[in-house]
């Protein structure tokens, strides 16, 4: 093992993994924390915790996951390249490694232009593959990304984003073969609803055996409403929602929806589990915390495997 | 060049108030071939304060002027013989030019008149956008000639992020994503191979994150 | 009280409606003796700057008019300077004189009775705006219009 990580024993089990998403409250709330990680125990292996998600002061995802930590849960750290710099990125994760924070997830982030402070300068110091880079040579080489020796290497399992929906296409397995060799061990995928383009897109991955050296958990958001369908296809950039997905929601009375839309997350998972490559799911239910143990048991990952 | 565009008018007339004689400067370089401060704007500005202060009764006294290049202490020395018969200036160069008579004529006030923006070029007539941030180590011989430092919306050297639609950018249909421009162009130079080098974290000591730059050519400096 | 009459001043291209107005003068077609002619080899010649001196020397209101769309002797000429003039109307919007006194006006050698109708209604509207703002103080307040 690289980590202490339970994301990483679990997938090292040959168990398909699951983790979901927390994200802070707009505020110094430690009790949203804890009653949003507490719906998803026992149900997920290791919980996200965003970091100014949609460019949105919240409470710091280092901060969040402590208090999820103090749990006794598994919290991964986001971490964004808009909000700081390298100092100040190595500098947070030496302070939540030295809180057992073990796992985390290096983005980019969502441009400024999005959030509550259109007007704050984005750092961009380095970006999401140089983030990567640098977090394994802290752990693999035990320096800083300036070359000097770090006093107990934090050992962080590493995660990254991958899009297989965005443009160009022909890009998005060699961007995945950009993070696996910059030192990724895993990623979590953009949400998925088209699983035919996402299917072409693992093949690539398998063909060149990228998904044997990262594991790639495979993203999915249940939708609330036939409009909630409409906005992400048609508002979020680099998201791809079929007209078959909208017309299903919107096929069914208003009150039925939420329903139809854990339906086509099940099938989705089940489709899922028998594409090659997949070693797991980001579930990745926005506001809706509460539904993420009946998609799991739906889904039938459940229980969770015990990993010692 | 370096781009630039008038300021709202409002503001200008705002920061002249306090005065009654001023001097406003153009400058025959970049802001002259992007029209935002070469003789015609600087004329029309002239026109424009007049008839503002006009209206309210008032006059003001405005002397024109457009230099060679007013980043160049030798031409900018050509406004000394007005500077006793002025009580402050009003510069329609970039940043770089107002500072050069500030630093001139210590116990003038110079205001601004232009915004200025960026170094452009020339998209077509009338649209100008922004090329590069002179990170002062270029990399576009690694990128196809495009610069992801001051086209990419996130700065990224290993792009594109999972925003990019269509060929733009997350942050507006109306911009291009520097990422998918860049990858068009390393097919058609037949460099495909090279997008998966992973570039290194930049070092920013040789852009503005090494403090205030300056060039000495050792055979030319006096 | 007399009736305020206003200074305008038309820059008419010479091959569309500087002939116009002499058209119109030969078919005793009668317009406003308030429009003062300044011919410009074409429209595309009126530059942002003659359209502010003709204000700040004095002129209530200002028009350019050119050839009809496509059909400018030196290609594009006209839609150029419509460009201008809708810069300088901001503009003048932007020191309160007023973007609605400068106008861009297209016509043909042969529109004499055009020359005669653009003449006319605009020298109506300026009358009704009354004088340019920048008069204000020196002339006393005769427009409704003053800022
Ligand atoms: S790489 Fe640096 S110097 Fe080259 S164009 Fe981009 S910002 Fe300018
Ligand atoms: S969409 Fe393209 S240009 Fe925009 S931030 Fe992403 S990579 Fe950069």
């Amino acid at each position: 093992m690289k980590t202490e990580s339970t994301l990483e024993k679990i997938l090292a089990s040959g168990n398909l993994a699951v983790t979901s998403e927390c994200g802070p409250p707009r505020g110094a709330v430690p009790d949203k924390v804890k009653e949003k990680a507490e719906m998803l125990r026992g149900y997920v292996d290791a919980v996200n915790v965003t970091d100014n998600q949609t460019a949105m002061v919240r409470m710091s995802s280092f901060a969040a996951c402590v208090i999820i930590k103090q749990m006794g849960m598994d919290p991964i750290l986001q971490m964004v390249t808009r909000d700081r710099n390298r100092l100040a990125m190595q500098a947070d994760i030496l302070g939540a490694y030295a809180h057992g924070i073990d796992t985390m997830l290096c983005l980019s982030g969502d441009h400024p232009h999005f959030g509550d402070h259109p007007q704050a300068m984005n750092v961009h110091d380095i970006d999401s593959i140089q983030f990567v880079q640098m977090v394994h040579t802290m752990r693999e080489k035990g320096t800083f990304q300036g070359g000097d020796d770090i006093i107990n290497p934090p050992k962080m399992f590493i995660g990254a984003a991958a899009n297989p929906f965005a443009d160009p296409f022909e890009l998005r397995v060699a961007r995945l073969a950009k993070k696996a060799k910059a030192g990724a061990d895993f990623v979590q995928t953009q949400c998925i609803y088209n699983l035919d383009k996402f299917e072409t897109w693992m093949k690539g991955v398998v063909d060149r055996g990228l998904h044997e050296k990262v594991h790639v958990l495979a993203g999915v958001t249940p939708m609330k409403t036939a409009g909630m369908a409409r906005y992400m296809k048609n508002k979020v950039p680099g998201m791809d929602v079929p007209d078959e997905i909208v017309d299903r929601m919107a096929g069914v009375p208003k009150e039925k929806q939420a329903e139809e839309g854990i339906k086509i997350c099940v099938e989705s998972i089940q489709r899922l589990k028998d594409v090659e490559g997949v070693s797991g799911f980001h579930i990745m239910a926005i506001e809706w915390e509460q539904k993420v143990p009946e998609i799991v048991k739906k889904a039938g990952l459940y229980p969770r495997p015990e990993i010692a | 060049m370096i781009t630039a565009e008038r300021k709202p008018l409002e503001e200008i007339i705002d920061s002249v108030k306090p005065f009654q004689r001023i001097l406003l400067v153009g400058c025959n370089e970049c802001v002259t071939v992007c029209a935002a401060g070469g003789r015609k704007e600087v004329g029309i500005l002239a026109s424009a304060l007049q008839m503002n202060f006009m209206k309210a009764g008032q006059t003001i006294d405005i002397k024109e002027l457009t230099l060679e290049r007013q980043c160049d202490p030798e031409y900018v020395e050509e406004l000394s013989t007005h500077m006793d018969q002025v009580d402050a200036v009003l510069s329609m160069a970039c940043g770089c030019g107002v500072q050069e008579i500030a630093r001139r004529y210590k116990d003038k006030p110079v205001l601004p008149a232009v915004n200025t923006k960026f170094m452009g070029a020339s998209e077509r007539q009338g649209v100008w956008a922004e090329r590069c941030q002179g990170c002062g180590d270029c990399l576009l011989g690694l990128t196809g000639g495009i610069c992801p430092i001051a086209r990419c919306s996130k700065r990224l050297l290993n792009g594109p992020c999972g925003g990019s639609t269509n060929g733009k950018c997350e942050i507006s249909p109306e911009v291009d994503c520097v990422w998918q421009l860049i990858w068009d162009r390393l097919k058609a130079l037949g460099m495909e191979d090279r997008y998966e080098d992973i570039m290194p974290a930049k070092n920013w000591q040789t852009g503005r994150g090494g403090g205030p730059r300056k060039i000495i050519r050792e055979d030319l400096a006096e | 009280m007399k009736q305020f009459e206003p200074v305008i001043v038309a820059f008419c291209c010479h091959y569309c409606a500087y002939t116009a107005a002499d058209m119109a003068g030969s078919k005793r077609l009668s317009y406003p003796a308030n429009v003062n002619i300044v011919r410009v080899p074409c429209s595309g010649k009126v530059d942002a700057i003659h359209l502010m001196k003709a204000f700040e020397k004095g002129a209530d209101g200002v028009y350019v008019a050119g050839c009809l769309e496509g059909d400018c002797h030196f290609k594009n000429g006209n839609t150029k300077v419509a460009r201008r003039v809708a810069y300088v109307k901001k503009l003048l919007d932007e020191i309160g004189i007023g973007g609605e006194r400068l106008e861009m006006f297209y016509m043909s050698a042969g529109m004499g009775e055009r020359f005669a109708r653009v003449a006319t209604e605009m020298t109506k509207k300026i009358r009704k705006l009354g004088p340019n703002p920048t008069k204000a103080m020196s002339t006393g307040n005769q427009g409704e219009a003053v800022a």
